[in-house]
């Protein structure tokens, strides 16, 4: 029977089938993260049980670690060196291998799983973040638990985990220059809805998305949590095997034979298929506190279609009608695991390049790796973003989310080419939208939600 | 984990659609490496006026008399989406829920709800509406019983149907411990990752790599 590509990771990951209809799955690769792995590792340590394979785990510094420049394990989060701490201190005592702050390879853990190779083409990975699903983009089973659930991975290298169906999103046609694989996200959520995938395993295929480079698909799965996808999936080709060689945990070797099989057969069967036409797709920002809410940048906030649309235009301060690209922002943030890699920010400092942001507009780029951070500076993306006005960071997940520390003000308007505009999601009362780094640099640079198209 | 078979409570509606988990518990919240503490915490942007200061909004639901002690909650779809905070369940069952209805989860927070003994329970829309409908006319006194022997949810005289998966109601009414539970199978762990390994040797790396 033909199968899809996630019928196949899955099949090959499934140790036993229980009565009641979960399957337990072989869990390769667990990473984890300060924010919620200290919580495992001590319940572990304090039940007494060994984490089943240390040399299979990983554990980021990325949540609550300050991006300021100089930083140590000082943090404005309320409560946070504790996180730092106790993580470091678990993850030490079970011999795993910590991206620590001040090592050459940290970074947010998603980021970080790509860049070293611990995330690859057939491998099944969980980690106690929900933007997990972005490392389906290298065809690996990538899933996103709660922290009780990666105690159970590090326990015993399994998850429990009924089937989800295998739905496909097929993308065909060519991507306007104009637009990117954020602006592809934003479009199909808009469209279909943030519960969209209902749950199910999403394959994005077809031309549009074979033709994006291998950080764009990590972008487009990143947003598969966005639709309420179980987790995303694309089929690994000749650009993920470029990608993976080479790296720290990558083998010398490819498995390339087995590699090519990663594939969904041809006349498998999905349980259902989306179809959009990339022409379709323009440069887009969200207007409401759902990624589902958005509309193009050129386009106007629509008319409400339920209560919670209109909650969300008053949230947001917005008005049925209002011209979108006449929105001024207080604030522009490049970061996070969505877009902070070396082509989001070169994509920013093509638009940002001889350009000042606008007066009152605070900027911040935060790289989503450290790596990221050195090949930008060696490519001299630091000066050209410092020269437009932009405070140039340390990596972390920074100004993604708001904890109590470093925020932005109550009331404030913020162009973030980060994933969730969720109320209070980058601070009490700040009005997230949600965009594409080339959108976020025009954005600052004119002071309103802009197309570099329209500086 | 106490095993759940039956409870009878107060239901309170919050029947916006996609109620996230940074709603649930925003990450500000989350003081203290700890499972615990965060019932305080539970819904802070919504429920108080002042989160600083911990003044409660009175238009807010769970702080109004009628909703004392409410121990059901009756959501939107799409409920506990977002982030995989496992804090939000936490938050939810030492605030003193049990169930959570709703005509769909988000997937993460189902699963953390089922290691957790708080039970969530799939109920198309109207269904759910019709529930709050019967609550809001006197919620004190209109409780709602879940019987998970029987997957059905008991207002009054009616009685509605719930859907959760077959292994999720298994583990709810054994109350099971999910790591001891797997470890029985440690054998057959091991051998499925003998036989991983030994077909595919790149798999394995190197203890403390
Ligand atoms: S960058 Fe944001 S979305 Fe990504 S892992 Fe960090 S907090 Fe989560």
């Amino acid at each position: 029977m033909p199968r899809t590509l996630f019928d196949k990771l899955w099949d090959s990951h499934r140790i036993a089938s229980d009565e009641s209809g979960e399957d337990l799955l072989y869990v390769d690769r667990v990473c984890l993260h300060e924010r919620t792995g200290g919580i495992a590792l001590e319940s572990l340590e304090a039940r007494g049980l060994p984490v089943r394979q240390p040399g299979q785990a990983f554990c980021t510094m990325d949540h609550v670690v300050d991006t300021r420049p100089g930083r140590g394990d000082r943090t404005s989060i309320p409560g946070g060196e504790a996180f730092i701490a106790r993580t470091r201190r678990g993850a030490r005592a079970f011999g795993i291998r910590t991206f620590d702050i001040g090592d050459a390879e940290q970074g947010i853990s998603h980021v970080v799983s790509a860049e070293q190779g611990i995330a690859l083409p057939g491998l099944s990975l969980v980690c106690p973040d929900s933007h997990t699903c972005t490392l389906g983009a290298l065809g690996a089973l990538a899933l996103g638990v709660g922290t009780t659930e990666a105690e159970h991975a590090l326990a015993t290298s399994t998850l429990w985990l009924a089937r989800p169906a295998s739905r496909a999103v097929v993308v065909d046609g060519v991507l306007d220059s104009g637009a990117s694989a954020k602006d592809l996200a934003l479009h199909l959520i808009a469209e279909h809805g943030a519960d969209g995938a209902e749950g199910a395993a999403v394959e994005f295929r077809g031309s549009a998305v074979r033709a994006l480079d291998v950080e764009s698909r990590m972008t487009l799965c990143n947003m598969a949590v966005e639709f309420a996808a179980a987790t995303a999936l694309i089929a690994p080709d000749a650009k993920v095997f470029d990608y993976v060689m080479g790296r720290a945990h990558a083998p010398p070797e490819l498995p390339l034979d087995d590699w090519r099989r990663l594939r969904s057969d041809d006349g498998a069967r999905f349980e259902r298929t989306i179809r959009i036409d990339a022409a379709a797709v323009d440069a887009r920002v969200t207007w409401g506190t759902s990624p589902a809410q958005g509309a193009g940048v050129t386009g106007r906030v629509p008319a409400p279609r339920d209560g919670d649309a209109q909650r969300a235009l008053d949230y947001a301060g917005l008005s049925p009608g209002d011209l979108l690209s006449e929105v001024p922002v207080d604030a522009a943030f490049i970061g996070s695991c969505t877009n902070a890699r070396l082509s989001d920010l070169r994509r920013a400092a093509a638009v940002l390049r001889n350009r000042r942001v606008a007066p009152g507009v605070a900027a911040i780029c935060v790289p989503a790796s450290t790596p990221v951070k050195r090949a930008a500076e060696a490519e001299g993306l630091d000066r050209i973003f410092r020269d437009a006005g932009f405070e140039w960071r340390e990596s972390g997940c920074s100004l993604c989310f708001y904890a109590g520390g470093e925020g932005f003000a109550p009331g404030q308007r913020v162009i973030s080419t980060t994933n969730r505009n969720f109320e209070g999601r980058q601070g009490p009362g700040v009005r997230s939208h949600l965009a594409s780094p080339a959108v976020v640099a025009a954005s600052a640079i004119r002071g309103r939600i802009s197309t570099p198209g329209m500086l | 984990m106490e095993p759940f078979t039956r409870h009878t409570g107060v239901a309170a509606p919050l029947l916006k659609a996609n109620i996230d988990t940074d709603a649930i518990i925003p990450s500000r919240e989350m003081r203290r490496v700890s499972r615990h503490g965060l019932a305080e915490g539970l819904f802070a942007n919504w429920r108080y006026a002042d989160a600083g200061a911990r003044r409660p909004d009175p238009t807010f639901l769970l702080n109004q008399s009628a909703y004392a002690g409410a121990s059901i909650l009756l959501g939107g779809a799409n409920f506990g989406c977002g982030s995989s905070r496992e804090h939000a369940v936490w938050a939810l069952a030492e605030f003193g829920m049990r169930v959570v209805v709703a005509p769909s989860f988000g997937a993460i927070f189902q699963k953390n709800c089922i290691a957790n003994g708080l039970l969530p329970a799939v109920v198309a829309e109207g269904e759910v509406n019709a529930l709050a409908r019967w609550v809001e006319s006197d919620p004190a006194r209109h409780r709602l019983t879940v019987d998970l022997v029987e997957t059905t949810i008991h207002a009054g005289t009616g009685k509605t149907p719930f859907a959760i998966a077959e292994a999720h109601r298994f583990r709810l009414i054994e109350g099971l411990d999910p790591i001891r539970y797997t470890l029985e199978r440690a054998d057959e762990i091991a051998e499925f990752e003998r036989e991983r390994f030994a077909a595919h040797p790149w798999v394995r790396l190197p203890e403390g790599a």
